[in-house]
């Protein structure tokens, strides 16, 4: 028994210097999000910040809704109509996914069968899947002649087109995390309230609504997220104007859209270059501020 | 050659998770191929003694260990090849598991972790452990089928095979009947008691009967301390050195 | 009541889908062929097939998830085997999510900053390939994480109680009995990959390259290449006097590869239910 003790004890040298350098990698890419995220944030502050410590005007840039990166005369940086552009578009997203992404949910947590589930659920993901870019030849080439004739407009690529679609491409992220939150809320709430009688509106609107909201919160900051950080869609559906909309069916541009459609003519390293990735950092900024929340609140759902 | 001296020695041993104080200063010895048995309710600390003396406690955020724990005259914290000391101490858990592995590969995986190449060794290895452990007769003829499908005796049995596997010198068993029918439980308690003369044993249980039936010395273990530990005779009988031994042995509370 | 109003909502979203896809279809139909996918485009594009956006597309889809999926297998077990539960790995984790939630026009940014400048790979296939390495990363660790967790704690412990090491067990044990789910997570970003327009669009996709019809290496690494994300985009918006179901193929044929492989995806999830050795 000895000599099979002495035989068991000890491991070929390379095998362990090998299983070392392994676990040296593993832990090498473990941290790589992390030098990813700082890389990102470098790098496209980075090719900015030449123009962003000369001559970058924060008043004009947050305040004046006159762009003219091209002028010959007057250059001006004024953003304050892309931001308003984003904003809209991505509000209007939210006030029509919200309520049916919601309700999606509700209706898969509460009142489905497991077929049916499975189904919706596997639709909602194929739904997810669909490219931005196939998502914005939709709005051009669908929704655009379908607004302009139910709305009796010139153009049919506006605001509306926009959020629509945007409303359409954030349904699932809503409907996933929702669906997430509902679940979290523990069973012994519904079986108290339907043994108090209640109907299932009232077992929804009193009872579940309340207890998920935070998980339904996190969801639409998520939607928020994707909604501010969306490009292609909105570069193909919202049209060309840099202007402040006064109604659905006014033109807009968005922050994405803009660096898009200018990035490509914009002289490397020129001054319109720079703010163009001075955009990036905004945009970076806020989608950071935003899923970060969203995750904290989320993290608060999945540990309970 | 056999190190002369006591197999397991601990020295005032403290372990606290955290502000929680789970093992409040045990002081024991075990010798060679003795049978120990540790009997107490739960939570008492029973899991943690054992879980110390192979190391798996050490990645449990928060613990704080005090103390010392020689096996063999060498503190535990100190080996230098912590995985050399877990294949020295064989550990049963509560629960069966069996590896998704085939029956061969459950019983041949320390011996390959450890280096063991030699196919005609690992099968002479496997037949003997499972053997050991009463389960050859069941599935030699099916050794490439899953371990997972075994039954829950099975897979204790498979467990024990597997403990055997890398040659301990102490084999430790936490509550090992827990989930498993009394049959197989009477199984592997003859079992135990045809390894003792190849090593030392540790055996912690709820069942006080079966410290009394194979334990050569016992331990009460209560709210993380020794309450007594003395022959087996001493525990069972009417005058244990403490009060609360014997109410605990006669079921007055547990 | 309620459960009508539910369903109508949910049927709200999805049948529309439903509805817009056949018509592309419909729109698509005269094109789609076996010549449309293996001719190039011709006459500026207003004729011919896809061929080179198809092929550039399957070579960013391939060195991306090249790149990308070790790297992100790797750090998954980091995250899920060795990492210690601490404000490190709290901050660690937090990085995954915020990288998973980076604007595509972001990574466009970073990989125009990082790889086509700094590392003067200029505009090609790899720099893009990188980039949108980058850009699935996330997801791929987030859903191998998962896929490892769903491995049972108990057979990690009963391998270290008989002396396996961290990296053993999950050799030998962990990582085989995840693959199912490591794959399921990779091949959706296949998907992601393909369908992205804008973080390839200054990093290597370009307008029109001329290449080999039918043969599979016509690019190399440091050549722009054509994408079908890149292409739709272009016919549908750049150039003029398009016939009608070109871009409409063009669609249908990216969504229906993103579906196929989303399917597949899901085929291969149905399945790892079935075969569960546990």
């Amino acid at each position: 028994m000895e000599k099979a003790a002495r035989s068991i004890q000890s491991r070929p040298r390379w095998e362990v210097l090998t299983e070392t350098a392994i676990e040296w990698l593993i832990r090498l890419c473990g941290i790589s999000a992390i030098l990813f995220v700082f890389g990102i944030f470098f790098f496209v502050f980075r090719e900015g910040s030449g123009f962003l410590f000369h001559g970058f005007n924060v008043r004009e840039f947050f305040g004046s809704t006159e762009w003219y990166p091209n002028s010959q005369s007057h250059v001006r940086y004024g953003a304050l109509a892309l931001i308003v552009g984003t904003a809209s578009v991505t509000v209007l997203a939210m006030l029509i996914a919200v309520p049916f992404g919601i309700g999606a949910a509700i209706f898969i947590s509460e009142f489905c069968g497991p077929r049916l589930k499975e189904t919706l659920k596997i639709t909602i993901e194929l739904l997810a899947a669909i490219p931005s870019v196939v998502w914005g030849f939709i709005g051009l080439t669908v929704m655009n002649p379908l607004i302009i004739n139910l709305f009796h407009t010139p153009i049919g690529l506006n605001v509306l087109n926009g959020g629509l679609i945007l409303a359409l491409m954030s349904v699932p992220i809503i409907v996933s995390i929702g669906e997430d939150a509902l679940k979290a809320v523990p069973d012994s709430y519904r079986e108290a309230a339907l043994a108090l009688g209640v109907t299932r509106w009232q077992l929804v609107h009193r009872v579940l609504l309340p207890a998920a909201k935070n998980g339904l919160l996190a969801a639409v900051l998520l939607g928020v997220g994707r909604g501010v950080g969306e490009t292609m869609a909105v570069l193909m559906a919202t049209g060309h104007a840099v202007q402040i909309p006064t109604s659905l069916m006014d033109s807009v541009r968005t922050l994405t859209a803009t660096i898009v459609a200018e990035l490509g003519e914009a002289p490397v390293h020129s001054d319109h270059y720079q703010v163009l990735f001075i955009i990036g950092v905004l945009l970076f900024s806020i989608t950071f501020v935003v899923n970060l929340a969203a995750d904290l609140i989320v993290r608060g759902i999945r540990s309970k | 050659m056999v190190t002369p001296g006591p197999t397991l020695e601990i020295a005032n041993l403290r372990v606290r998770y955290g502000h929680r104080e789970v093992l409040k200063g045990i002081s024991l010895e075990v010798q060679r191929n003795e049978v120990l048995g540790i009997i107490g309710p739960a939570q008492s600390g029973k899991t943690t003694l054992l879980r110390i003396l192979n190391r798996t406690l050490d990645d449990v955020p928060g613990i704080v260990i005090t103390g010392a724990v020689k096996v063999d005259g060498v503190d535990v914290r100190q080996v230098k090849d912590v995985f050399a000391l877990r294949r020295k101490i064989g550990m049963v858990a509560p629960l069966p598991v069996g590896l998704p592995l085939s029956i061969f590969d459950n019983v041949a995986f320390a011996p390959r972790m450890a280096g063991i190449r030699d196919r005609s060794e690992l099968e002479e290895r496997v037949e003997r452990c499972l053997r050991q452990a009463t389960l050859w007769d069941e599935v030699k003829d099916r050794l490439h089928s899953l371990g997972t499908r075994l039954s829950g005796g099975q897979q204790q049995r498979l467990t024990i095979a597997r403990a055997l596997s890398h040659d301990p010198e102490i084999l430790c068993l936490d509550e090992f009947s827990v989930a498993i029918d009394p049959v197989t439980t009477m199984r592997i308690e003859n079992v135990l008691k045809n390894l003792r003369a190849q090593m030392t044993i540790i055996l912690a249980t709820n069942l006080v009967q079966q410290a009394r039936r194979l334990a050569d010395r016992t331990g009460f273990l209560l709210n993380g301390e020794l309450v007594e530990l003395d022959r087996t005779e001493v525990i069972f009988s009417d005058r244990p050195a403490n009060r609360k031994t014997y109410d605990y042995v006669n079921g007055l509370f547990g | 009541m309620a459960r009508t109003v539910f369903l109508l909502m949910t049927l709200l979203m999805v049948v529309p889908l439903l509805l817009i896809i056949g018509y592309l279809v419909y729109q698509a139909w005269p094109i789609l062929s076996l010549d449309f996918l293996l001719t190039n485009p011709k006459h500026g594009m207003r004729a011919g097939g896809i061929w080179s956006p198809l092929l550039g597309t399957i070579y960013l889809v391939v060195i991306s998830l090249a790149v990308a999926a070790p790297i992100g297998v790797l750090a998954a077990v980091f995250l899920n085997e060795y990492a210690r539960d601490n404000w490190f790995t709290r901050i660690v984790n937090l990085a995954v999510v915020n990288l998973a939630g980076v604007p595509s026009i972001v990574h466009a940014l970073f990989g125009l900053g990082a790889f086509v400048l700094f590392a003067r790979l200029g505009k090609s296939i790899l720099a893009a390939s990188l980039t949108l390495a980058i850009m699935t990363l996330p997801v791929i660790i987030a859903s191998t994480k998962e896929a490892l967790a769903a491995v049972p704690k108990a057979f990690r412990e009963a391998c270290w109680n008989v002396g396996a090491t961290r990296w053993q067990t999950i050799r030998h044990i962990v990582l085989p009995n995840s693959i199912s789910g490591i794959l399921t997570g990779v091949i959706l970003q296949v998907s992601r990959a393909a369908g992205e327009t804008a973080p390839i669009m200054f990093t290597g996709a370009v307008f029109f390259k001329a290449i080999q019809e039918g043969h599979l290496f016509a690019y190399s690494l440091f050549d722009q290449c054509m994408a079908l994300s890149m292409h739709l985009f272009t016919i549908s918006t750049q150039v003029p006097d398009v016939p009608k179901a070109l871009p409409y193929g063009t669609a249908v044929v990216l969504v229906s590869s993103v579906l196929a492989v989303n399917a597949l995806s899901i085929i291969i999830r149905v399945r790892l239910r079935t075969r569960r050795k546990w």
